[in-house]
């Protein structure tokens, strides 16, 4: 394993592992699908097992991981998943009950082409599903889009932080590019799992034994009182609109003298990025705001560059979801156009210059 | 500096792996780089491609649209990528894999005898490294002992007796590599 600050070159999907070991997660369960699979071919490698104490444990389906997850995240670990489009939609039901529960955990999604089970190929066709909640019920995750495998790696704890200072499930929405790529990442430091002694300090709802003094705790989503029900459901949104307040997240790049927006997140912000370099060699000015977090989604900001520019294209791999975002945002003070290509087949930069100069027309 | 390539063949030629050693030898040299396989359920005999970028500053798209060398060891490969690379730009084919070789004027063309000079060192193993060596003589974008250092960190270290063999295939690449035709 690499020592602090060394660069390494690996792939995004070990990147994952490694920064689960590091920042100190208590159990990964989880089962193969490719593009993602690596995640758990790294940690299997690593067995974190013998050194931090980690349990890793292949489950025999999605619906047992997540639901392993669910359990391991009542008790106050740091527990995470991962899986690839058709894993994680099978996972939607517990991922629902989670969020209904109030529990800290971390899904990772390696996007690939879907409906169905679809290509193995890249894709970000899983944004609705990701941003709008998935299961059932009024819910909404945490969702960071990394656009660099040193994102994968340094977003692995952050979601952590995010998810067990609201109580809510974060995911990490990745893609088959992101996840396969290779590049150079410095991993995050090791920080000891936390102890049960601190668990039970920081996380005073966690199941972790009443020792005969306290109240026992409780973990469920069920209240069939529905004035009950009401309430959970009001205390929630409550927590949403503070997420949304605190926790926005983007990257602005050349915005300041733009007179056209690119929107793109995780992989396709890498490829829109060198189109807008590709643009302004050609003279035109163009801007691109990545959003990190796609839930919280930085509507505010887009709403501030509508003011500013005369048109904005949302480059996605999908047939067109963030773009429905975009256009909330901006209400129609500009226009909104979407260039995707689909089915895990990944743009490349040139076709998304050309759909700029469509857009431009 | 950078180099944006393309390299393209059969699942079991070492192409995934030969653009591995070039991406760890760019790290070697505290460049920057990235290592873009087009992953897919392949095998040995499908086709297998990888982009890779070495680059003195940051990179942002691991996608290309053009490459600036192309290093094709295929049929399939040469009719998806030759129109794919760079006016000026460089393709680098081996002549085993190609029976009908690029016709465009307006770059330069390399051809390399990998396959066979392999064969005469006794090694087909050595045919990605020899391939490596051709292209390194053509653009020098990271040393020959930095290739050495990636060697010794990505394999494992029962397989280190075997660097000096992958050192001299390199040398021999650099070596045997012809132009064919100049843009």
């Amino acid at each position: 394993m690499a020592t602090e600050k060394e660069v390494v070159l690996m792939k995004g999907n070990e990147a994952i592992a490694h920064a689960a070991i590091r920042c100190g997660a208590d159990g990964y369960f989880g089962y193969p699908i490719t593009p993602q699979s690596e995640v758990l071919e790294t940690l299997a490698e690593q067995k974190p097992w013998e050194t931090t104490g980690m349990v890793v444990l292949q489950a025999e389906s999605e619906v047992a991981s997540i639901n392993m997850v669910y359990g391991g995240a009542g008790a106050g670990k740091r527990v995470l998943t991962s899986s690839s489009s058709p894993g994680v939609s099978l996972m939607q039901e517990g991922i629902s009950y989670i969020a209904g529960a109030e529990l800290p955990c971390l899904v990772v999604n390696v996007m690939r082409g879907g409906p169905g089970l679809g290509t193995i190929q890249p894709s970000q066709a899983d944004y609705f599903q990701s941003v709008k909640g998935g299961g059932h019920g009024d819910y909404r995750l945490i969702v960071l889009a990394p656009a660099s495998v040193q994102e994968m790696a340094d977003f692995v704890d952050l979601s952590f932080e995010l998810a067990f200072k609201y109580r809510n499930p974060a995911m990490i929405l990745s893609d088959g590019v992101i996840g396969q790529m290779m590049e150079k990442v410095v991993l995050p430091p090791f920080k000891p799992r936390r102890t049960e002694e601190e668990i039970r300090e920081e996380c005073p709802w966690a199941t972790t034994g009443r020792h005969g003094k306290r109240q026992p705790n409780i973990i469920t989503s069920l209240e069939l009182d529905p004035a009950e029900m009401e309430k959970r459901n009001i205390k929630l949104q409550e927590k949403y609109r503070l997420i949304e307040e605190n926790e926005v997240r983007y990257e602005e790049i050349n915005c300041e003298d733009a007179e056209y927006l690119i929107v793109a997140f995780g992989s396709c912000a890498r490829i829109a990025q060198k189109a807008m370099d590709d643009a302004r060699a050609q003279g035109i000015k163009v801007g691109l705001l990545r959003p990190i977090t796609l839930w919280p989604f930085p509507s505010k900001q887009i709403a501030e560059r509508a003011k500013q520019v005369k048109g904005i294209l949302s480059v996605e791999i999908n047939a067109g979801q963030m773009v429905e975002d975009i256009r909330l945002a901006v209400e129609g003070r500009v226009p909104v156009q979407h260039f995707g290509r689909l089915g895990g087949i990944v743009p490349d930069p040139d076709e998304v210059v050309n759909a700029l100069k469509g857009l431009i027309g | 500096m950078k180099e944006e390539i393309i390299i393209a063949g059969f699942g079991g030629q070492g192409v995934l792996s030969m653009g591995k050693i070039l991406a760890y030898s760019g790290l070697m040299e505290d460049k920057e780089v990235t290592w873009m396989p087009a992953y897919g359920p392949e095998q040995r005999g499908g086709t297998a491609n990888v982009t890779v970028i070495v680059s003195d500053e940051r990179i942002s798209s691991p996608i290309l649209s053009q490459y600036d060398v192309a290093i094709i060891l295929n049929q399939p490969s040469l009719e998806k990528f030759e129109n794919k690379v760079k006016p000026g730009g460089i393709i680098i084919y081996d002549s085993y894999g190609i029976a009908t070789p690029p016709m465009r004027k307006d770059i330069h063309v390399f051809r390399i005898d990998a396959m066979d000079a392999a064969a005469e060192m006794g090694n087909g193993k050595a045919f990605n490294m020899i391939v490596l060596g051709g292209l390194l003589k053509l653009r020098p974008m990271v040393s020959i002992d930095s290739v050495v250092k990636a060697l010794r960190k990505t394999l494992p270290e029962r397989h280190h007796h075997l660097i000096p063999m992958n050192e001299e295939a390199i040398r021999k690449g650099m070596e045997i590599i012809k132009e064919i035709h100049q843009a």
